[in-house]
């Protein structure tokens, strides 16, 4: 990186070491005399509570796994002695559990900072790409884990997802029941579910070595998102970065402990303290709260697209959405970093981060909910008195020429309502009615079902004064959940492909500072972002 | 702790530096110390297998010269109904010459520091050599049990009177529960 | 900081829609248990009373398949056993429940009065000898009897309903122990063919009979009424604490870790003001 390494072993042990196996001096060089920015603000302390929260996980999921069965039958009943009668269990469960969640957190974190400060820019693209795949490997192992505990919400939330696979053309069942191990989520899928998640958590380990290593090749980036240019611009990380860092995680810990001891249950579900059964299917099926925008994603395609069935639809555009932030160094074409100096991103940015939070509120909703209300109508008329007049029709051609024809042929005669009833293709009734009165009615309902009901009734209470009812209904354009989520999901391909790609080439930036010191020793940035 | 880029500034900056350095440490490392410890104490046996850890024996349905073999704590105890024959020629061999000295009466005593019952014996079927279940064998050299895996053969009180066996077979942990009936464990 | 607050908000707009009531049962308000506040433990005598409701009117029905006998006397546990001094006489008395002070454990396999209920119920095991099912008085050991051998059979005999373990029934409701009250509290007494009206469940018709009645259960301490709600209100207690039966403890530890970690936290802000001194930044 910056300058040969400046580690001299004392001791007759150490120089003895060097020279076999120079670990030492590795971790010196990376974590000691490292050269670090002095500009950097707290939005960089969150790569450290990674590493801890990898590490907690990992401790905590090792423990665990040796109390816990991956069978159908016992792996509810395990997780259940592990809170009762291991010693410490409940303690060490609700840490895994709360730590997933916290995991996550720090994580959305990190990629925001990451995003908002152009730390996926050249020469940092692998750096960026390789965290995409932590975060990949991150959202695999949390699916897998969900569905160890075996209660409903694992269960279901695992049938949802594998079925999604069977969207995809052709080998989709294959892949499907290749995944599964069987026809559906049974033993065979939670074993091996058991098996790959104790097993990604050490790719993720071996992902992140080369994350570090990448980040030490080309440099911290820094607020001002400017190169390091003279040794003026850092300081040793060593005790500077370590014990920021270590105070921030402090906080974080402090935040950690609050759920694990006071609301353990907060951020799951209910649901999943029902054991799994693959009979009945719960009243919601959600995923943890740091799926819910990829969700909502998925589920905001409730139309088809060409030849392209909503199903798949949907499970493309939620896999585009994490595959498209592979390619965003090539996207974004701004020469500028930080959006510090870019105050038209910025506005976008601050957008898309609301963007991914109501997604995130949409996952959570039922997709049928009307966000803005809106008034069904339906019109009734009939006829009360008169004679009804009733003949068979029997189409020889077509039969909307029939059936116009014998209303037409009533209606001459001077019926005051028809009703056509169709029993087949080619037959079905004709009813009119002469004389009597012609009455209707209007109701409304602010959803489609309590509207079928004031229909219902209207009905009952004319009863059998009308020999039939005809019944117009209005249903008004409502703004739902789902209509939300394709707004919001809109927004964020279009925040990705189209947006960042034009600002970089029409923004005019901010005065960017020739170097991380001078601003910072002139005493202008003093902890803004 | 590494010192900070800044010079001292005197005597009470420096032991004020110092002081936060060392506190801040010493916090960190009690902090650690505590984390570690649940998950040491986790790999201890549960509270279900704690529970488990006695054996009820029910004596009524051993007959006179029977033995039955109970599970406790995962491992083969052998609960013997010893005949006047039997009780006493272990009793003879007190003082005999034995490899591990035991007389019959301290091989009986209960947990409690109580003397137990002569008709009641109560061993862990578990050879002392290497392990194997020896066998209780009418007509056999001392009387007792004989271990088939490398031929250590035990008197009628389970001590060691030939083989490659170094001790007696252990008494297992017991209490008389009421007339007819023992805890192990 | 914003954008910090920004996913605290995050987290927060996301759990409240998931955690409303269930499709259109009533929310069920919100009843002061002792153990909602994050200092609030348990009452053991309601923990106590509360057991006898199940053990007298839900155990006909409901199983509790993840609690065994001896849970009852384990530390925290509504039959643990104590050994008090009493300040008077000097002698060491036998205390049932956690007392206010001081207090020796008396392991659960040295506990007569968990011995003395488990060995009220009869456990159908595997005879040792015979192989055979048969009957048998129950060990502390047992996991607590199971009303019916499985779920096919439980809803054979409740017209196809299933009547729900109760062993985390508090962890596994919207609503929790304010639910499980409201729902026993909440019938108002029509009915409809074989289901009961209660708004608090989803639909307003549940399969499950009114199950407490005034006077139902004898409580020995006649200062208790034996009301409807009290009875509610006692056997939600216990089985909140059947759920949760590591709360105190939990608690208990979360005030030493978080005064430790503010502290800890405290000394490394110091120490990173301190190094970061005569530095630009």
């Amino acid at each position: 990186m910056s300058g040969p390494s400046t580690y001299e072993p004392k001791t007759a042990f150490t120089r003895w070491l060097d020279r076999r196996l120079p670990i030492v001096r590795l971790s010196y060089d990376s974590f000691v005399a490292y050269p670090t920015p002095r500009n950097l603000n707290y939005w960089w302390t969150f790569g450290a509570m990674l590493a801890l929260c990898l590490v907690v996980q990992i401790v905590t999921g090792v423990v665990l796994a040796m109390h816990y069965v991956p069978h159908i039958n016992m792996a509810f009943a395990s997780v259940q002695r592990i809170d009762r009668d291991v010693p410490f269990g409940w303690l060490i469960q609700n840490i895994h559990s709360v730590g997933a969640s916290m995991f996550f957190l720090a994580v959305y974190v990190h990629m925001f900072r990451g995003l908002y400060y152009g730390s996926y820019k050249a020469p940092r693209e692998l750096l960026w790409i390789l965290g995409c795949i932590i975060y990949l490997l991150m959202v695999a192992t949390a699916f897998l884990g969900y569905t160890l505990p075996w209660g409903q919400m694992s269960f279901w939330g695992a049938t949802v997802i594998t079925n999604l696979l069977g969207a995809l053309p052709l080998v989709g069942e294959s892949i499907k029941n290749w995944l599964m191990g069987g026809f559906s989520v049974d033993q065979p899928t939670l074993n091996r579910f058991f098996s790959l998640h104790y097993l990604l958590p050490f790719v993720i380990a071996g992902v992140v070595a080369l994350h570090v290593w990448a980040l030490h090749e080309a440099g911290q980036n820094n607020p001002a998102g400017v190169d390091v240019k003279s040794k003026a611009d850092t300081v040793p990380f060593t005790p500077h970065a370590t014990m920021k860092d270590l105070f921030a995680t402090g906080l974080f810990v402090i935040l950690f402990s609050v759920f694990v001891f006071y609301m353990p249950d907060a951020l799951g579900h209910a649901d999943n303290y029902i054991p799994a059964n693959p009979l009945q299917t719960p009243p919601e099926i959600v995923p943890e709260w740091y799926l819910l925008p990829f969700y909502a994603i998925l589920r905001a395609f409730d139309f088809n697209i060409g030849p392209i069935d909503s199903k798949l639809a949907g499970v493309l555009a939620m896999f585009a959405s994490i595959g498209i932030l592979f390619i965003l160094p090539w996207l974004d074409t701004s020469r500028v970093r930080s959006m510090r100096y870019r105050p038209i991103a910025r506005q976008f940015f601050l957008i898309f981060v609301v963007v991914c939070i109501f997604l995130g509120w949409c996952g959570g909703q039922n997709p049928g909910r009307i966000l803005v209300p809106a008034t069904f109508s339906s019109n009734l008329s009939w006829v009360e008195g008169g004679t009804v007049e009733q003949t068979s029709i029997r189409a020889t051609g077509a039969w909307e020429d029939a059936a116009a024809a014998a209303e037409a042929d009533l209606r001459e005669r001077g019926a005051t309502a028809v009703a056509i009833t169709r029993t087949s293709p080619t037959e079905g009734t004709v009813r009119g009615v002469f004389g009597g009165t012609e009455l209707t009615r209007q109701v409304r309902a602010p959803t489609q079902d309590e509207l079928e009901v004031a229909i219902g009734e209207v009905k009952t209470e004319v009863g059998d004064a009308a020999p039939f009812f005809n019944v117009e209904r209005h249903i008004p354009f409502t703004f739902t959940v789902t209509r939300l989520s394709q707004v919001l999901t809109a927004y964020y391909f279009l925040f990705f492909l189209i947006i960042l790609p034009l600002l970089g080439l029409r923004e005019k930036p901010g005065r960017v500072p020739d170097t991380i010191a001078k601003p910072v020793i002139d005493g202008q940035v003093q902890g803004a972002s | 702790m590494a010192e900070a880029a800044s010079g001292a500034h005197g005597g009470d900056e420096t032991t004020r530096r110092d002081f936060i350095y060392i506190a801040a440490g010493a916090a960190a490392a009690v902090g650690t110390a505590a984390t570690l410890w649940p998950f040491i104490d986790q790999m201890n046996p549960a509270a279900d297998t704690r529970a488990l850890s006695t054996t009820e024996v029910d004596l009524s349905a051993v007959e006179l010269g029977q033995q039955i073999k109970v599970m406790w704590q995962g491992k083969p105890v052998f609960v013997r109904h010893r005949t006047a024959a039997e009780i006493s020629a272990a009793q003879r061999d007190d003082f005999a010459q034995l490899k591990d000295p035991q007389t019959d009466a301290e091989r009986l005593v209960q947990d409690t520091g109580e003397a137990g019952r002569p008709e009641w014996l109560i061993l862990q079927a578990s050879c002392t050599h290497l392990g194997c279940v020896p066998t209780f064998v009418e007509g056999s050299s001392y009387g007792g049990w004989f271990c088939p895996c490398h031929g250590s053969d035990y008197d009628t009180s389970g001590r060691i009177r030939r083989g490659p066996a170094p001790a007696n077979l252990l008494i297992a942990p017991y209490v008389f529960t009421g007339d007819t009936a023992i805890r192990i464990g | 900081m914003l954008r910090a607050l920004t996913a605290a908000a995050a987290i927060f707009v996301a759990g409240i829609g998931v955690a409303v009531a269930a499709g259109d049962a009533e929310h069920p308000h919100d009843h002061a248990f002792s153990f909602d506040s994050p200092i609030g433990g348990y009452d053991m005598g309601a923990v106590q009373r509360g057991y006898q409701v199940y053990q007298q009117v839900c155990a006909t029905c409901h199983g509790m398949d993840h609690l065994a006998y001896r849970h009852l006397g384990e530390e925290g546990g509504p039959f643990a056993l104590y050994m008090v001094r009493n300040h008077e006489t000097g002698e060491l008395e036998p205390h049932v429940g956690k007392p206010e002070h001081g207090g020796q454990f008396v392991d659960v396999t040295d506990n007569p009065y968990v011995r003395a209920i488990a060995a009220g119920v009869t456990i159908s095991d595997v005879d040792p000898n015979s192989g055979q099912l048969t009957d048998r008085p129950g060990r502390i050991s047992d996991r607590f009897r199971r009303p019916f051998p499985n779920e096919i059979a439980a809803r054979a005999s409740n017209g196809g309903a299933y009547p729900a373990d109760l062993s985390v029934i508090t962890s596994a409701r919207h609503g929790g122990a304010d639910y499980i009250y409201a729902l026993l509290t909440g019938y108002t007494g029509a009915s409809e063919g074989t289901l009961y009206e209660n708004p608090y469940f989803a639909g307003h018709l549940i399969a499950m009979p009114p199950p407490l009645a005034e006077g139902a259960v004898a409580y020995t301490d006649p200062e208790t009424p034996q009301t409807v709600e009290q009875y509610a209100a006692d056997v939600t207690h216990f089985l909140q604490w059947a759920a949760d039966p590591h709360m105190e403890e939990r608690k208990r530890m979360g005030i030493v870790v978080l005064a430790f970690l503010i502290v800890l936290t405290g000394l490394l802000y110091l120490s990173y003001k301190q190094i970061w001194r005569n530095e630009s930044h």
